[in-house]
């Protein structure tokens, strides 16, 4: 399996551009190994993604068709790409602020249209890219850049969010969980329809640093702690659920088709 | 490097149609091979829209309303990449937001065609009334140098033609085009002939090549499609030959933004278009375009009948611009004027390419010309 | 040492690390249930103490250094 992957991706862009420890270099991990388990093609895949670190994850890194386009405009370009050649396995790799800030308007439409592709969603709960500011998915109370005395805009519940604009997948996991995480990219992927994965992925630089993590373990740590499986949380009362993240599949195999 | 035109029929039976403006640009479209469009209803461009949803039906293409015009021309590089033509028509409030996706056009080289079909702005302005003002926003809009093609048609016929020489330009050398239609030409019902065949236009693929630099003369590289095994590495970030993001290096930043400049550049004489008018002899040079170079027509010929040696330069193409034809315009009249439903933007643009006195005759009362207030704001300055 | 079937050769797990791609994240030193990794003594040419395999004979084959590398510098032979 590791051999495989190895195969998938262009050796001469390694070592990666992102910090020790950051979160997406697992989530990219995880995501060559969902392929390669699914024995899929790099030939009948389509990457796309649009900018800031995450978006960085298939480009130039997979050695694949991907198109690396504009900030929160990856879906848009994806649903071109995909209407026009449905034989193109699509998946939109991107970031948190990408997809579901300037890009959310072509979130919800794709996801009312059932459009059959997977986003995963590297949710990291800043912008990195640009030195940490606050985004649409920080926690409150939460340190950046642009919240210097803690950030008081509630966050998106972005699950609830594509689930409710009509997505036929939804799952959320830490890249901390790394087998349930390729195993729900394999479903993800192989979900006719519009699939939705958040990747809880921890930016320790940014995030990390104004945040009392001193490490990225620390900030992994806090992940395997601080997630909750879904098919668990049912047995638990409120009281052991606050300050939990509930991951596993949200929304799991529902409407079949889709518009392609 | 040979590359490949070819003849194809006719979408449409060859005859004659009575059809609206938008409606022939849609039909120009499906004859040069458009068999993807994404668009927002705006008007008055949506007629294009709604016949290309007919159209494409008819004839196994995709079509897709997006949500937004940002959407819009997203996809309609999405799709390109993926093998299309494809295409998207608007209104300035729709190149408004379309321009950072233009700007990704240029930068990636994905042919694409965009229609412009213009009206009273700035902002919201008068939706159903005409105007010229998007002219300079095609081609400065996006930050950075962006070399594009742009026509302006002046008829339903031009509205067919253009946009097939325009899709044609677009995968001849791989940029952004534009149909810089007005509300007047678009919704106007005239006649329009269609012939046997059209002569078309098809992006060129050599495997195993960059699709991102050559040294080729052309300037143009070939373009292969996603699905087909190239690894294809489509970027808007600056990037070497294959597409891997080169954003600190120099020279690659350099040659790129050179290439992408001169692949126009060096050949526009085949793009750059011009109609003559009554121009032996002229001494009064009047320059128009799109629907305002009718009223001017009539104007220069109302001229001649009062012994004013008058005569009409029509710019049938806007981008890249008509430099020579402009100077030399410049060297045998002693002013020229440009009537335009701006307030004077391509009149500023001849002013570089000669001291003769250029006299800008602008209209922005959401009206097209008549020839006379042409022939009066000549006269006036006359003296 | 575990007892093993009759006949049966222990076959140890066997771990790479390529120290081109790793940034010294330390992840996987932390996250290995058995302490097989140990930072070294010297500082590398890119600033940090970079990985070492202190006690390759403790390790179980788990993977969670290698799902949890974010360089994929991280490569483990399955032992069996």
């Amino acid at each position: 399996m590791n051999k495989r992957i190895f195969q998938m991706i262009n050796t001469q862009a390694f070592p990666t551009p992102f910090c020790p420890g950051c979160g997406h270099g697992i989530l990219m991990g995880a995501v060559l190994r969902a392929i390669a388990e699914l024995e899929y093609d790099m030939k009948q895949m389509l990457f796309v993604s649009g900018i800031g670190c995450a978006a960085w994850i298939p480009s130039p890194h997979f050695k694949a068709d991907t198109l690396h386009t504009l900030h929160g405009r990856a879906i848009a370009y994806a649903t071109g790409a995909k209407l026009f050649n449905p034989r193109l396995k699509v998946m939109v790799i991107s970031g948190d602020g990408d997809l579901t800030s300037i890009g959310g308007n072509h979130l919800i439409h794709a996801a009312r249209r059932n459009m059959d592709m997977t986003v995963i969603c590297a949710n990291n709960a800043i912008y990195g890219m640009t030195g940490g500011q606050v985004a649409s998915t920080t926690p409150l109370g939460s340190v950046t850049t642009t919240t210097p005395h803690g950030n008081e805009e509630p966050p998106f519940d972005l699950c609830k969010l594509v689930e409710a604009a009509g997505a036929t997948y939804v799952a959320r996991q830490p890249v901390a969980t790394p087998l349930p995480l390729t195993r729900i990219l394999k479903k993800a992927i192989v979900h006719q329809g519009f699939s939705f994965v958040e990747v809880l992925s921890p930016c320790p630089t940014h995030f990390g640093r104004r945040n009392a993590f001193r490490t990225a373990y620390e900030m992994i740590k806090a992940l395997r702690d601080g997630c909750i499986p879904v098919e668990k949380a049912k047995g638990l009362d409120p009281a052991e659920l606050q300050g939990k993240v509930l991951v596993g599949e949200l929304v799991g195999a529902g409407k079949k088709g889709g518009r392609t | 490097m040979e590359r490949p035109w070819k003849k194809i029929k006719s979408a449409l039976p060859p005859g004659w149609y009575f059809m609206q403006g938008d409606e022939a640009c849609a039909e120009g479209a499906i004859a040069a091979g458009c068999r993807f469009y994404a668009g927002y209803p705006i008007t008055p461009a949506s007629e294009v829209m709604i016949r290309m949803v007919q159209r494409l039906a008819e004839v196994g293409g995709v079509f897709i309303q997006m949500e937004d015009e940002i959407g819009s021309i997203s996809s309609v590089i999405g799709a390109s990449w993926a093998g299309a033509k494809a295409m998207t028509a608007t209104s300035g409030p729709g190149i408004s937001l379309m321009t950072e996706g233009i700007g990704y056009a240029v930068i990636t080289e994905t042919p694409c065609l965009i229609v412009d079909v213009q009206r009273a702005g700035p902002s919201t302005g008068q939706a159903t009334r005409p105007a010229q003002g998007d002219m300079m926003q095609v081609k400065w809009g996006s930050h950075g140098d962006n070399e594009i093609v742009a026509f302006a048609p002046w008829s339903v016929q031009e509205m067919y033609d253009l946009t097939i020489k325009a899709f044609n330009f677009a995968e001849r050398f791989r940029v952004p085009a534009f149909i810089l239609a007005d509300e007047a030409v678009g919704h106007l019902r005239e006649t329009l002939v269609v012939k046997e065949e059209v002569e078309i236009f098809d992006r060129f693929k050599v495997p195993h090549l960059p699709p991102f630099d050559t040294d080729d003369p052309s300037g143009v590289p070939p373009m292969p499609a996603f699905g087909e095994g190239a690894n294809l590495l489509v970027t808007g970030s600056t990037h070497d030959p294959w597409g891997f993001r080169k954003t600190a290096d120099s020279a690659v930043q350099a040659r790129l933004t050179e290439r992408l400049v001169r692949k126009v550049q060096d050949f526009k004489s085949e793009i750059i278009e011009t109609e003559s008018h009554l121009l032996e002899g002229a001494e009064i040079g009047v320059v128009a375009y799109g629907f305002t170079a009718r009223a001017a027509l009539q104007a220069v010929k109302s001229l001649r009948q009062e012994n004013i040696r008058a005569g009409l330069l029509r710019l049938v193409s806007i981008w890249p611009f008509a430099a020579e034809a402009i100077s030399a315009l410049g060297q045998r009249c002693q002013a020229i004027f440009v009537p335009e439903m701006n307030r004077g933007q391509i009149a500023s643009e001849l002013k570089k390419y000669t001291t003769t006195p250029v006299i800008s005759l602008p209209k922005t009362n959401g009206e097209v010309f008549e020839p006379a207030e042409i022939v009066q704001g000549i006269r006036r300055n006359l003296g | 040492m575990r007892k093993l079937k009759e006949g049966r050769k222990k076959k140890f797990a066997n771990i790479q690390i390529n120290q081109k791609w790793c940034k010294g994240c330390y992840i996987c030193l932390e996250v290995c249930p058995k302490k097989v990794f140990e930072k070294s003594k010297e500082v590398s040419e890119k600033g940090f103490n970079p990985v070492l395999i202190a006690h390759l004979d403790q390790c179980t084959s788990c993977l969670q250094c290698e799902m949890l590398c974010p360089d994929l510098a991280i490569q483990v032979e399955k032992g069996g």
